[in-house]
């Protein structure tokens, strides 16, 4: 009765290669005696890393799959290059860090990879229940990370509090997913884009439904109003998850929100405009004022998360493929830049003791100028001071918003990125003209923490030199998108 | 008639005992309601011919996770009526929110219309009832037109089976473990020894 | 809405449900008017070996019974899914043979994760 055709596994060769690995690395890390963590973390890494470069290398063109479940298309690859890089990063960075904390176990590796093959398949959604199913393999991981190290208060109330609000950022997308799927019929993207072209006026539970999903999605990005978990989370977390956080996952929901919103809500841009302005302000004007008086490094950089998600936003309002390239430049540009200042945040260490405030942060300038000149760059870079990258990743997005006649948004996104700036100012007016105090941050000695500083630093900088690569690739990224 | 009879006798029961589960004071009740909520819910399903969800209900969220509730509030000594003394305090604004939503969505499904086009899109209709089962019509395309969506399935299990053990297992130095290898391994010379006992002297 | 003469075929549950609600409700109105009831604050107080008792009746246990519950349930999500497959083998053929086995053999690798962790171990 039913004509059914296996599908093409090829397709999603990445995916299921990386459910494979991790599947093999939970094994071994259970084979034998003892736990081999060090092993497990390292093949982690390494799979990661290299199914970065099969994504970049072999991912073209666009290609369904599964029923049309499943979509591989350039735009994906970009994103997935960014998600898989970004997790084998973390990965690799935070060994040093767990061992130290004593709660180092070969599970923190395979639940990333779990979870970045969850945000693989929320990147390749290209149906309701299969954005809805990715999303939870995504989430499901990061909730048992942020209560990873299990013994301390701080962690297993930010795992807590991740949770109960995640579930109920969950119950509030399948909500707004039911009553998309009740007014279309559908929850294919293609077919649910074709319906929504075809009425002249939008009902109004499409728009409820649509406000619904969004609000899902905001949660995973922390847009305003959605955000109240993200600085509690971020300072429980353990330093290593939490850059995980900042880093990571975020990639992944705007790469979705983007989809959904170029995709099956690219005909109705008129209905959801505002409602996107209103979470990228609220978001930029959140992210820069209430960072002001934060003195704690990690929740500076969940609310500093919290606005740059904002300027994110603003590329997606411009709804044109110039947006959509700018998202993903500015993306790309702020994944470097979070890596580079976790990094940073790691290394954090006063007497073998790690601290968090932003005062242990001073007379850096003297002890360790390296160090200091770095984290000056990342601050830079995120103020979005020319020449580094940060300031075209800024750019990008403000021209893609005034080419589409966005003047007040471009001009409150300019506004709110002067007053951000004086906070990112502030850390590197501590770190160089700020007395020490007697006790200094120890040296930095983990070799991977000062290499990945010391590449993400140059990328920064060199991007002014060697744009070509990532411009090109964004473009015809931003091109895939449209082309269906 | 006699369905609507049926339909009227299970939802109202859900929604008290709904009303219930927020509003009883003692945990234990609360869960109590919740487990008849599911119940009525499981009577609803069956009477829209998902049969197959209706047993899941009851196998599974009266049997596990309503179970696993009463267990949790059970074993957590917490003093439920203190926390809900800030509950008040909050109240108003909660109210608030609650009812601009629900007058949202009154005024939603009162103009609601599916899409003229949404018949199109369907991917796969319900079957004929008499002629086919839900479990069976459900068996006929989770595994084959969904077996992606099955197999995320699977792995987002095998996760909650990761984390559920990663932040709960402690070692115990106590625990009685099975030694497979060392068991195998003994030989009856280590272990055994045979005495030869003379009669009225005993071994020690 | 279903069909009535499918509705019909749950007659003998809604016949069961209304004995199981009748007999619970004859039991306890029986109690209330047959025994005797006289009250008084002693009655009624909860006691506890003839003393009041000593501290609440809920006490906290061992995180260990609740990993147990979890794993159960998880499984007991597993085998939810093995009733539909079973009755339609037939149609959906080996490929629907071959998408179980992988569900399969994805939770029997938890199970190896969880038995090599010790979970199911007691002392």
């Amino acid at each position: 009765m039913n004509s059914f055709t296996p599908p093409e596994l090829i397709t999603a060769f990445p995916e299921i290669f990386l459910a494979i690995m991790s599947l093999m690395l939970l094994m071994l890390g259970v084979a034998g005696k003892e736990e081999k963590h060090k092993t497990v973390s390292n093949f982690a890494a390494l799979t990661l890393l290299l199914l970065a470069g099969a994504v970049y290398r072999f991912c073209h063109g666009s290609n369904l799959t599964f029923n049309d479940m499943f979509i591989n298309d350039t735009f994906g690859a970009f994103m997935k290059v960014l998600v898989l890089i970004g997790s084998a990063v973390s990965v690799y960075m935070s060994t040093h860090y767990l061992e130290r904390q004593r709660i180092m176990r070969f599970e923190y590796p395979v639940l990333i990879m779990f979870s970045t093959l969850g945000m693989m398949l929320m990147i390749s959604a290209h149906d309701l229940i299969s954005l809805y199913m990715g999303l939870e393999l995504q989430s499901l991981p990061l909730y048992v990370l942020a209560a990873f190290q299990r013994d301390t208060v701080r962690s297993t109330e930010a795992g807590l509090k991740y949770f109960v609000l995640g579930a109920l950022s969950s119950g509030m997308l399948l909500y707004g997913a039911s009553l998309l799927y009740g007014y279309t019929g559908t929850t294919e993207f293609t077919h649910m884009a074709n319906v929504l072209n075809g009425t002249g006026a939008v009902s109004l539970g499409v728009i409820v439904g649509m406000v619904l999903l969004l609000s899902g999605l905001a949660f995973k990005i922390s847009a305003v109003p959605f955000h109240m978990w993200t600085p509690d989370v971020y300072e429980g977390a353990p330093t290593s998850v939490t850059a995980f956080f900042a880093i990571v996952p975020k990639i992944a929901a705007l790469a979705l929100i983007t989809r959904v919103f170029m995709g099956p809500f690219g005909h109705i841009v008129h209905e959801w405009r505002q409602v996107i302005v209103f979470i990228s302000v609220a978001s930029m004007v959140l992210g820069a004022v209430a960072a002001v008086r934060q003195t704690n490094i990690k929740r500076l950089l969940a609310y500093s998360s919290i606005g740059n998600m904002g300027y994110a936003l603003v590329g997606l309002v411009a709804a044109s493929e110039e947006g959509v390239k700018a998202i993903m430049i500015f993306t790309a540009i702020y994944m470097v830049t979070s890596i580079g200042a976790f990094a940073v945040v790691l290394m954090m260490k006063q007497r073998d003791r790690m601290v968090e405030n932003i005062y242990d942060l001073a007379g850096l300038g003297q002890t360790q100028p390296m160090l200091a000149l770095a984290m000056t760059v990342m601050m830079f870079s995120m103020a979005g001071i020319p020449p580094l990258a940060g300031f075209f990743g800024k750019l990008f997005v403000f021209q893609a918003a005034i080419n589409a006649h966005l003047y007040a948004l471009s001009i409150i996104g300019v506004l709110t990125s002067v007053v951000a700036a004086y906070y990112y100012l502030r850390v590197i007016k501590v770190m160089y003209f700020d007395a020490a105090s007697d006790d200094t941050l120890d040296r930095a000695e983990d070799r991977r923490l000062n290499g990945l500083l010391a590449v993400s630093a140059l990328a920064l900088v060199l991007f002014i030199i060697a744009p070509g690569p990532l411009l090109t690739t964004a473009q015809a990224a931003a091109q895939s998108l449209f082309a269906l | 008639m006699i369905e609507a009879v049926f339909f009227y006798v299970f939802a109202t029961v859900l929604v008290l005992s709904a009303i219930g589960v927020i509003t009883a004071r003692n945990p234990v009740h609360s869960v109590l309601f919740l487990i008849l909520a599911f119940f009525n819910a499981a009577g609803l399903f069956v009477m829209l011919g998902a049969e197959f969800i209706a047993m899941i209900m009851v196998i599974v969220y009266v049997g596990a996770v309503a179970v696993l509730f009463l267990f949790v509030v059970m074993m957590l000594d917490i003093n439920f009526a203190e926390l809900r003394k800030g509950m008040m305090k909050h109240a108003p604004v909660g109210a608030l929110v609650g009812f601009a939503l629900l007058a949202e969505f009154t005024w939603m499904f009162k103009s609601w219309s599916p899409s003229s086009a949404a018949l199109n899109g369907v991917a796969q209709p319900i079957p004929d009832q008499a002629a086919i089962s839900n479990t069976h019509a459900l068996g006929e395309i989770l595994y084959t037109q969904y077996v992606y969506l099955f197999q995320i399935s699977g792995l987002i299990l095998l996760v909650a089976m990761v984390g559920a053990i990663t932040l709960t297992l402690r070692r115990r130095p106590d625990s009685r473990r099975q030694s497979v290898a060392g068991q195998i391994s003994r030989r009856p010379e280590d272990v055994l020894k045979v005495e030869k006992i003379t009669s009225g002297t005993g071994v020690f | 809405m279903m069909s009535s003469e499918l509705l019909a075929n749950y007659l003998p549950i809604v016949v069961f449900l209304g004995i199981a609600t009748g007999l619970a409700v004859v039991m306890v109105l029986a109690s209330l008017i047959v025994a005797k009831q006289k009250p008084d604050a002693e009655k009624v107080s909860p006691y506890e070996c003839g003393f009041e008792p000593f501290d609440d009746a809920r006490s906290k246990f061992d995180v260990r019974f609740y990993l147990v519950s979890i794993l159960f349930i998880i499984f007991d999500l597993e085998v939810a899914f093995l009733f539909p497959w079973s009755i339609t083998l037939g149609s959906t053929g080996v490929y629907g043979f071959w998408s179980m086995m992988i569900f399969l053999g994805v939770l029997t690798i938890g199970f190896i994760y969880e038995w090599r962790k010790g979970a199911l171990d007691w002392e």
